[in-house]
Formats: C-alpha cells, structure tokens, sequence
C-alpha cells in the first residue's frame, strides 16, 4: 500500500504527480522550519530573528499558488481516479494545511517583540516542550506523506492528544499567574495566544496525518477517541473560574 | 469474486432484472470468459469497463443471445431473465431480443424513414392495432429518447440523413418502441462528438429505473458519471464489481487500480 506505485502508461502523468509531491515537500519542510525558527526566536527573545520569519511567509503563500495551479491543471489533464486522485486531492487539502502552519508561525513571531519588552514570565518553560512536540507532528506527517505510509500517519493523529494536555496545562498555569499580579497579564496572554497557536499548529499536523492516511489507504481513520471531553470540561471549568 | 458480488447486491433492495452465473464462453478451443456472475438491477445502471478483448462486449451479447449468430461459440452457465432461463429451449429468442434490446457502437438506423426506424418493431411485434396507436407508440418513444422535438416535423425524412448523435437517438428511440425490459448499450457514445455523447448520457440518467441498463464503454468518466456500478473485466474474467463511486475512487483489485489509473501493460 505504501509502495511506489508503477510508472503510468502517460510518462508526464507521473512526472506531474512527482512535481506535487516535491512542491508539497519542500513547502512542508519552510513551514516546519517557521515553527522551529519562531519558536527559537520567543525563547531567545529576538526580535530581528522573529522579523525573519515573518518575512519568509510569502514564500510558503508562493508555493501554494504553485500546487493549486499544478494540481487543477492535473485534474483537468489528466482525469486522474482511484489513488492518483485521491493524491492530487491530498495535496490540494495538504498545500492549503501546510500554509495555515505557516500563518500561526508567523502570528507567533510577531508577538516577540511585546514579549520582549515585559520581563520573562514562569510559565513559559512549558512553550519550547510544546512546540518541541508539535514541530515533530508536523515532521512526521510530511514524512508520513512523502513515504505514503499510513502507520507514521496514524501515529502523528494519535500524539495531538497530548499537545491539547500541554495547552490545558499551560492555560492553568497562566490562569493562576495572571490572578497573582495584574502585571501579569499582558505577557501572559501573548503566551496563551503562542501555545493556543501551537495546540492549532499540532490540529493541522493531525489534519495532514488524516489526509495521508485516506490517500494512502482510502479509509478514513475512524472517529478520534480523544480526550476532547476533558477538553471541554477543562475549559468550561475555568471559565466558571473566570466568572468568579 | 462471490463474496464480492454479494456484498454489492447488499445495497440494493429491489430484485435483479437478470443474473448471471458462472458464464463460460468459448469461441471453438478458446475460451473467451471464465465463469462471469453478475446481476443487473432495473434501478441501477452498470458499466462494463476493461481493455479491448477483455470479454465484456462478448458478455454483454450473450445477455440478448447475440452470440447465437456466431457458429463457434459455446455458452456455459445460466443467465435468467425474471427467472427464467433465457437459455431455455423453450425460450423465442426473437421476443427475447425485444425484452433485451441492443444498441451498438456505430449508428446503424434502417435506410427507412425516421418513422418507419421506430415503427417497424412494434408492428412485427403486433404492439399496435391501429395506425393511431403505432403513432402514439412512435411519438412517445421518441419523446423518451430525447430526439422528439428534433424531428417531429420530419418524421418521413430517411433516419440516415441525421446527425450521428441523433441517429444513435433513434436507435435508442428503436429500441424502446418495443417496450424493453434491458437496453444493453455497446459503447454507444465511441461514435459521437462530446455534444451528442453528453445528450446520450443525459437520456441515460432520464431512462434509469424504467429499463435496466447495461453499458460497455472504454471511457472511464463516462462510466463513472453514468452508472451506479460498474464491472471490471480482464482477460475474460470478471475481476471486481461494484459501486461505481467506490471502483472508481478505491477500488479493491490492485487490476482495477491499474487499469482505470492508466498503469496497464
């Protein structure tokens, strides 16, 4: 199932799927890096390193003009059914995934420089555990993808639970800080706005892992049992905090 | 493959029109289908898709006992009709092929008025006992094969002086005159400009569920826009059947993915 497949009758049918594949690659691999990178620069504190990353976006925005306009005129070409398909479509959805990572990276970055200006806050110490998780998701769901291998990809979908645990965690932990010292706050939302982005971060990396997995198997991967009750529950109970 | 069929008949609660079982087909030594079994269902179109002299079109006209006309050919197995064995010796085979009609792959109108193409197998068959009655025969099947509004004010043109995508109409038009039970279509379209083959397809999807509907089409899309199952043949078996929705975006077989993805050979 996550063999190559053999070579189609048409040469530059494979050479178009090929095409996808790299362009998906390559805008997987600047997505993951403007997480590594931003993350790197909220911990650091470094505003130049932070205008960095918001400076490379377009390029990741570039590529997926690029894949839409590859994979239409591939549909429109070559009528593509069965798995080829469902892989041009994957990287549609896949492209469109990939470039909203890009997006929360470059949100991330551009609170390092509010950051910057209030004093380093206790909690943070749980943001670079976070995305050090979250940048693995994400890593592997494009080696997921790149190697079509559904299992990786079952195994990335299955790890978004404990993103979510982190982002509770933090989310208590900011909670309580903010009620210590109204000082607090300003930085500590900026923190809570980061890890918010990075637990989205980490649907998007499950969203990829869904993908691949239908692409590869076409099955969908069943129902998630996860623990979005606590989720819920969690948040609603502190919400009921906040009220009070 | 039983299995396979089974679990495709599952969806559907209505009685199969015809079945097959285990039909074997030989042409002197060679055998040309290995053991096909398949129902087709009144409220369900069915494609049969394969590469050329894969046995699809030799399965298909064995369903109107088509092959009767050629010498060498042997059938084996049982294809039954409401129950009953179109292979029986008591079976008209003339009346057969009015309840299992056939539309081929190249036009082929009588050099006969527009009328008369329609006309002539209601009155063999004694469908109508006035000239009134034929008319309104005419009319109708006419109307269902979407050609009507086309020709109603020449009706005595000869049928060859129409356009390709109208003439395979009237043949179509011919073919329900007689009030069929089955049209089987031998890629009916391979002939026609993209216009006249989206006509015919439309006039598929209109004629759903009054006849059972059996199409060969070497056009994948076509097959896929036009039925709600589809078989897959190679080398004279019949390697997968089912939803067509499913054939097409996961099918089973790795055969099947081959083929349709245009991987083959």
């Amino acid at each position: 199932m996550n063999t190559t497949p053999t070579a189609h009758t048409v040469k530059s049918f494979d050479e178009d799927l090929r095409q996808l594949r790299l362009l998906i690659g390559e805008m997987g691999g600047l997505a993951k890096d403007q997480v590594d990178r931003s993350v790197a620069a909220i911990v650091a504190r470094d505003a130049e390193a932070a205008q960095a990353v918001v400076q490379s976006d377009p390029r990741i925005d570039r590529i997926e003009a690029e894949v839409e306009q590859l994979a239409i005129a591939t549909i429109a070409r070559r009528a593509p059914l069965a798995d080829d398909l469902r892989e041009v479509i994957a990287a549609l959805k896949i492209s469109a995934v990939i470039e909203r990572i890009g997006d929360y990276a470059k949100n991330n970055a551009k609170r390092v420089n509010s950051i910057a200006q209030d004093s380093p806050i206790r909690p943070m110490v749980i943001v670079p555990e976070m995305a050090r998780i979250v940048s693995q998701m994400v890593d592997d769901a494009l080696d997921a993808y790149a190697r079509r291998d559904p299992e990786l990809a079952r195994d990335v979908w299955k790890r978004d639970n404990s993103v979510d645990e982190y982002y509770n965690s933090l989310f208590r932990a900011l909670l309580t800080f903010m009620m210590e010292n109204p000082h607090h706050i300003t930085p500590s939302t900026h923190m809570l706005f980061i890890a918010k982005n990075l637990e989205r971060i980490g649907d998007h990396a499950t969203n990829i892992a869904e993908v691949v997995y239908y692409s590869a198997t076409g099955e969908h991967l069943t129902d998630r049992q996860k623990a979005d009750e606590t989720v819920y529950t969690v948040s609603e109970d502190v919400e009921g905090e906040q009220e009070r | 493959m039983a299995t396979m069929t089974a679990s495709a008949e599952a969806t559907v609660s209505s009685q199969p029109k015809m079945t097959a079982r285990d039909v074997k087909v030989f042409y002197g030594e060679k055998q040309a289908l290995n053991g096909v079994s398949i129902d087709v269902h009144t409220d369900l179109v069915t494609a049969f898709i394969g590469p050329s002299g894969c046995g699809k079109s030799t399965f298909l006209r064995c369903l109107n006992r088509m092959n009767d006309t050629i010498d060498a050919a042997r059938i084996v197995g049982r294809i039954e009709l409401e129950g009953h064995d179109i292979y029986a010796p008591d079976m008209d085979v003339v009346q057969l092929r009015a309840r299992v009609g056939m539309v081929f792959q190249k036009p082929n109108p009588f050099p006969k008025s527009i009328y008369e193409n329609v006309a002539y197998g209601p009155r063999i068959h004694g469908l109508a006992s006035s000239k009134a009655e034929l008319d309104a025969i005419v009319e109708q099947s006419l109307v269902r094969a979407s050609l009507w509004n086309e020709v109603k004010d020449r009706l005595q043109d000869s049928g060859t002086a129409l356009s390709g995508g109208q003439q395979q109409r009237l043949c179509i038009a011919r073919a329900i005159a007689v009030d069929p039970e089955v049209i089987l279509m031998d890629e009916p379209c391979s002939a026609l400009d993209p216009i006249a083959t989206a006509k015919i397809e439309e006039l598929i999807d209109d004629l759903r569920g009054r006849y059972a509907i059996v199409i060969v089409t070497h056009n994948m899309q076509q097959a896929a826009r036009v039925s709600q199952r589809t078989a897959f043949f190679h080398l004279g078996t019949l390697v997968e059947y089912g939803d067509t929705a499913e054939i097409f975006t996961n099918p089973r077989e790795q055969r099947t993915k081959d083929y349709i993805t245009g991987r083959f050979g």
